[in-house]
């Protein structure tokens, strides 16, 4: 078992039953193109894969794990828009892996470094997709550091709620 | 080196999958350039995510409808009474502008059989319902549940009834993805209802809707109506796509034109998607009985027709011309020389009135004028028929008759009485509008 810098103490390693590992995932790809369809603001400060996503690399605490977990749901995310297979996927391996990293380290039960972990990955998410869409597909992309700031602390507050939702579904390794 | 590898196995893997990833993104962009699409390329592990969220998603969608009808049309009827009064009055009101506009319509569709032009129109659509999204404001897409299986193909335009939505981008059996006009990736060609200068619509990074390509000394009033111009060869030319918001310099030398769209394509429900295009040209039926040419010069000022005696004379002295003459040739149309009506005739300021934009045609020019081609030569071979044709006397189209609509007057069947070969009362009709035919009687039944 890891220990963690923060509190000394060892940290769980937990992991998910297959139908969780599945269906949480395909269950915030579709609540995040549904949700839009009524709320057309949601798609522009909300990333429910992001947050499961973070969700499960902390969890699981293995960066191997997480990246690949960041890569299924980011390239899954990919698949739902026009654009080329791969900006989200990049964005979310990177994502995936800083997490499971962190997880590793840091005690990241309690609200408020869920909070901070959220707000940061969200930022590191958002420059990352800007990145390789400008870089690498050539895509008109315009940054704006109150967009990503609202957007990350929206991401964030949501994330917090859902965690401790999802925390339900861990099971002790 | 097996320490370093055992050491570094997390970050080597990382590296690994961002090296695959970014290089099948690298494959994809490529295809783009070369032409190809990303869609096709990557179709197959798209219909798999695709396939696994849209049943869901039309599953709650049905759920969601079930549920608001049951609630509409059963429980919710309160006011239906006044509403459906309301209702009646504004169909009344419907009726009358109907009726105005149907006038107009039939005169623009008479002045496009004159001028043979061909337009595309909508033959067939098919209602569909928006059940998802890309779930990302960086790819403005919907998906919609009619797809192949309903004749769905791509690059077809999806409308709703107050604008254009967008085009069809991919296609699954069940399903497609529809582009917004709102995603930078798209392009309209569109027209301004009243200045008609001519542009490309584009989405923006942040979702907004601009007009490109309009050069910056021109005056855009805000306000003003965007509609298809039918150049991109994906929407019909006429349809409503939105209004003009606001108006700035832009790069270069264009002006930054904002609009608004016309169709709410942040909440869409229902779509139509236009299946079926058709390309026609007007024909004389479609047109209606009477010339535009007729109608025109029913419209314009004229000079009172002479007084019952002399149209008497007149009537008397044209007694002695066959009926049949006008029919020789197996021609049926005596009455082509119906477009020299009482009204025409009396407009002798109008032999060479130009049509706006096509100088130098004559053909072009006769055809839509009063004195056309055809009326010279009808009057040239028959003036005495045509003079003596009541006002009221029902019209009909000029018709090509037995003369090929290339041919020039000097081919056509000789006239039969004598007063067809007398001098022609218009004489402004210039030779080589004969030998080119006007454009309005080259449509042939």
């Amino acid at each position: 078992m890891p220990i963690t810098y923060t509190s000394n103490e060892q940290v769980e390693v937990y992991r998910f039953s297959i139908p969780v590992t599945i269906g949480i995932p395909l269950l915030a790809l579709f609540a995040q193109a549904f949700i839009p369809l009524r709320f057309p603001r949601f798609a522009v400060y909300f990333d429910l894969p992001l947050l499961v996503t973070i969700f499960f690399s902390m969890a699981r605490r293995n960066p191997v794990a997480g990246l690949f977990t960041g890569a299924v749901i980011g390239l899954a995310q990919d698949m739902l828009g026009h654009n080329p297979i791969g900006i989200y996927g990049i964005a979310k391996t990177v994502v995936g892996y800083g997490a499971s990293s962190l997880g590793v380290k840091l005690d990241v039960e309690n609200a408020g470094a869920r909070f901070l972990v959220t707000l940061g990955f969200y930022l590191v998410h958002s420059a990352v997709y800007f990145t390789v869409a400008r870089g690498l597909v050539n895509m008109t992309q315009t940054w704006s550091w109150l967009h990503g700031m609202l957007a990350g602390l929206a991401n964030a507050a949501l994330g917090v709620l859902l965690y401790f939702l999802l925390d339900k579904f861990k099971q002790r390794t | 080196m097996e320490s370093v590898l055992g050491r570094y196995r997390n970050l080597i893997i990382l590296v690994g999958v961002l090296f695959l990833q970014v290089l099948g993104l690298a494959t994809q962009v490529r295809e783009d350039k070369r032409g190809g699409s990303d869609a096709q390329s990557t179709r197959l592990i798209r219909i798999w995510v695709v396939g696994a969220i849209t049943p869901f998603e039309r599953g709650l969608v049905w759920i969601q409808d079930g549920t608001s009808n049951l609630w509409h049309n059963y429980f919710y009827l309160r006011g239906v009474r006044a509403e459906n009064r309301q209702l009646k009055e504004q169909i009344e009101q419907m009726r009358l502008e109907q009726v105005r506009l149907s006038e107009d319509a039939a005169q623009a569709r008479r002045l496009q059989t004159l001028l043979a032009f061909k337009e595309e129109f909508i033959a067939k659509t098919v209602a569909a319902q928006v059940i998802g999204s890309s779930g990302s404001d960086l790819s403005r897409t919907v998906y919609i549940d009619k797809g192949e299986n309903a004749g769905i193909k791509r690059d077809m335009a999806v409308m709703t009834a107050d604008g254009i939505v967008g085009k069809v981008l991919v296609v699954y059996p069940s399903v497609s993805q529809v582009l917004l006009i709102n995603d930078q990736s798209s392009g309209v060609g569109v027209i301004l209802e009243k200045t008609r200068l001519q542009g490309v619509l584009k989405g923006t990074s942040t979702g907004e809707v601009v007009l490109e390509r309009v050069m910056s000394d021109e005056q855009v009033p805000l306000g003003e109506n965007v509609l298809t111009s039918g150049g991109d060869q994906i929407f019909p030319k006429g349809l409503p796509v939105g209004t003009v918001e606001k108006v700035g310099n832009g790069k270069d030398l264009f002006l930054n034109i904002k609009v608004k769209p016309a169709a709410n394509l942040s909440k869409l429900e229902e779509v139509l998607v236009l299946i079926e295009k058709q390309e026609r040209q007007q024909t004389a039926e479609d047109s209606g009985r009477m010339r535009a040419a007729d109608i025109l010069a029913q419209r314009l000022p004229s000079v009172p027709d002479k007084p019952p005696e002399d149209a008497k004379a007149a009537a008397a002295a044209t007694t002695g011309t066959p009926k049949s003459a006008a029919g020789t040739g197996g021609s049926k149309p005596t009455t082509t020389a119906s477009t020299a009506s009482p009204t025409t005739k009396n407009l002798p300021g109008a032999h060479n009135a130009p049509v706006a934009g096509q100088p130098g045609k004559p053909a072009d020019l006769t055809s839509s004028s009063p004195t056309s081609a055809s009326a010279n030569r009808a009057a040239d071979s028959k003036p005495a028929v045509s003079r003596t044709k009541p006002a009221d006397a029902p019209l009909k189209v000029a018709k090509p008759s037995s003369a090929p609509s290339g041919s020039s007057p000097s081919q056509a069947p000789p006239a039969t009485s004598p007063e067809q070969s007398a001098p022609a009362q218009t004489p402004s009709s210039p030779p080589q509008s004969d030998s080119q035919p006007p454009a309005g009687e080259a449509s042939p039944q």
